[in-house]
């Protein structure tokens, strides 16, 4: 892969990571930590991956994107701005009355995204269906599945991922925002997911293991599951909670509070300081 | 309904209620190619597996798994696809409410949830296995419309009806044989439209799912014995409930009472209570079902008798019902 585009998608990531500071900053109330833990696999899925075209966002053969972990949607909102499903303009009316942008998304209200979520565990079974429907209308497009790491915990995810595998979902690919941290403290003092590459081995999966802010290898584990033909494929990206802003990394508490003015002109000049050095 | 569907009432005379809606599922699966099965190892109790066999590469047994069920359901409505789902009425409702709620009637999904053994009819297992909730918690889920048919022939036109009427749908029938009641499929059914079944200008008695039957056989024993006109309306669709044959029947009767298999919150007795007390008429009004408990177990007929919502039950109701002081006003010409 050239530099070149890894360095368009990494500034782009962090476009995102700065739009979402803004807007969370604006709406007073949302989830900063997770957010910015996805922004560089959001930014290497709407921008490089994807077969998307935002002039049609109801075209039937693109490719789905769902986010599970639905409370993470200021990045995701960020991205489909900067992509051009609506006007970077509307970001600033997140959560505000009567907004098209929820607290968690809404398919309804929302151009781009694929289903609604908000109450975890779910999107991996969506996902699943839509995979699925894809196979019994013979399309070729790929189904897109993004959870948090805190959302394992729920059951259902693994009726999904046993499903998946025994219909053999190949076009189907759950990413893990594997960040370690929830709302009550980190996984392991909240219950314990690991050895998380194991579980989903033995669920039938292809398992791939990578640094979630590393944009090759982002781009790298979307290519090897693509490849892979016989089973549903999850890529386990390790991140960093809060990751671009020294003072949001890897802090409990940044899960769901939003910075104040003064936190946010900080974060800003440090982002811009990291992008510079790109 | 204009689709003509080929199941005779000599099928329906020898098939139970979920063994019709297996037979309609699978000749609207001929026509559809859409329409896509999905249960959670209950194919062949709910008789959704006569469509498997039929249509193996359109039907997906997720297994013991509810919530993935409806989740998988969704996404596959969501791509364009006509997903009939079954399971148990407890499982549908309860077990993966979240997921009915959320993924299915919060986007509006074009998903059909045929629950069966739905009330007591599943009498002798337990009341794990009873559902007498689910119609006062599929009433309250915004978008989804609710429907109880009164046997096999409506059950037959529900679910046809169902295809063709956008937007996510709960019908619930019973486990195993219902009496018989309608001898043929073109007696006018719509959703949201009760059927008046007997004339009557002394009482109604409004009535859904296996408690139809047992209404009409009320109504003759008080025209015969008691010489009362009783009004019977089979209000097979709870959700949009049909307000224009309650305040007839307010207007026309004055004397009103529900009868379901279900517990007497939230279900059919409730919207028809919404709907008079909205109005501002005066009614005197009562309504059967499980009066807010958790039901002992027996066989279907003998809970019925139990709780009082069968032939016998009806009619000690309405003759109490009759027997009430009740006000005359002048002005009830005027209220229609």
């Amino acid at each position: 892969m050239e530099i070149i585009q890894v360095n368009e998608l990494s500034k782009k990531a962090y476009q995102i990571r700065k739009l979402t500071l803004e807007l969370l900053c604006e709406a007073k109330s949302g989830h900063t930590g997770g957010s910015l833990s996805e922004a560089d696999i959001l930014s290497v899925l709407y921008f490089s991956k994807m077969n998307i075209d935002p002039a049609k966002p109801d075209w039937e053969d693109r490719d789905r994107f769902i986010l599970s972990k639905g409370h993470a949607c200021p990045a995701l909102y960020a991205t489909l701005a900067l992509k051009g499903y609506f006007p970077l303009e509307s970001l600033s009316t997140l959560r505000k009355l009567g907004s098209k942008l929820q607290g968690h998304p809404d398919m309804k209200r929302t151009l781009g995204i694929d289903i609604s979520t908000g109450s975890l565990g779910q999107g991996l079974s969506a996902g699943l269906g839509m995979a699925l429907a894809s196979r019994l209308l013979k399309k070729q497009n790929r189904i897109y599945v993004l959870l948090g790491c805190g959302e394992l915990q729920e059951g259902q995810v693994w009726e999904a991922a046993m499903a998946a595998a025994h219909y053999k979902a190949a076009n189907l690919t759950a990413i893990i925002d594997y960040n370690r941290l929830q709302i009550d403290g980190s996984n392991s003092e909240v219950m314990e997911l690991s050895p998380l590459a194991d579980k989903w081995r033995s669920f039938g999966w292809k398992v791939i293991e990578i640094d979630g802010h590393n944009i090759e290898q982002i781009v790298n584990a979307f290519e090897e599951a693509k490849q892979t033909v016989d089973c549903p494929s999850v890529i386990i990206a390790k991140t960093v909670k809060g990751k671009g802003v020294s003072f949001i990394e890897n802090q409990v508490g940044w899960h769901g509070r939003v910075p104040t003015k003064e936190e946010l002109a900080k974060a800003l000049i440090e982002l811009d300081e990291r992008m510079k050095t790109l | 309904m204009a689709s003509g569907l080929t199941y005779t009432m000599l099928d329906a005379t020898k098939l139970s209620t979920s063994e019709i809606y297996g037979a309609v599922l699978c000749e609207l699966g001929e026509k559809h190619p859409d329409i896509v099965g999905f249960s959670a190892d209950l194919a062949k109790s709910t008789k959704i597996g006569l469509f498997q066999k039929k249509f193996p590469d359109r039907f997906f047994n997720v297994g013991i798994a509810e919530q993935n069920m409806f989740g998988i359901a969704a996404g596959m409505a969501k791509a364009g696809l006509t997903p009939f789902v079954s399971t148990f009425a407890i499982f549908a409702t309860m077990r993966a409410l979240d997921q009915v709620h959320t993924d299915i009637c919060y986007q509006n999904l074009n998903v059909k949830i045929i629950a069966t053994h739905g009330g007591l009819s599943f009498g002798q297992a337990g009341s794990t296995h009873h559902c007498t909730e689910d119609l006062s918690i599929m009433r309250s889920m915004a978008n989804c419309q609710v429907i109880v048919p009164a046997d096999g022939i409506e059950t037959a036109n529900a679910v046809e009806a169902a295809y063709y009427t956008p937007g996510p749908i709960y019908i619930r029938i019973n486990r195993g044989f219902d009496r018989r009641f309608y001898d043929r499929a073109e007696y006018g059914f719509k959703i949201g439209k009760a059927v008046k079944l007997t004339e009557g200008t002394d009482i109604t008695i409004i009535a859904c799912g296996s408690c139809v039957y047992q209404a009409v056989e009320a109504a003759n024993i008080l025209a015969n014995a008691d010489g009362i006109k009783a009004r019977v309306l089979d209000m097979h669709t709870i959700k949009p409930i049909d307000k224009e044959a309650i305040l007839e029947a307010v207007h026309d009767t004055r004397r009103i009472i529900t009868v379901e298999d279900h517990n007497v919150i939230g279900g059919l007795g409730s919207a028809v209570a919404e709907v008079i007390a909205g109005s501002g008429k005066g009614c005197a009004f009562e309504r059967l079902g499980i009066p807010d408990t958790f039901s002992i177990i027996g066989l279907h007929e003998d809970l019925m008798a139990y709780y009082k919502i069968d032939t016998n039950g009806i009619l000690e109701c309405a003759r109490e019902l009759l027997g009430r002081d009740f006000e005359a006003d002048d002005d009830w010409e005027d209220e229609v």
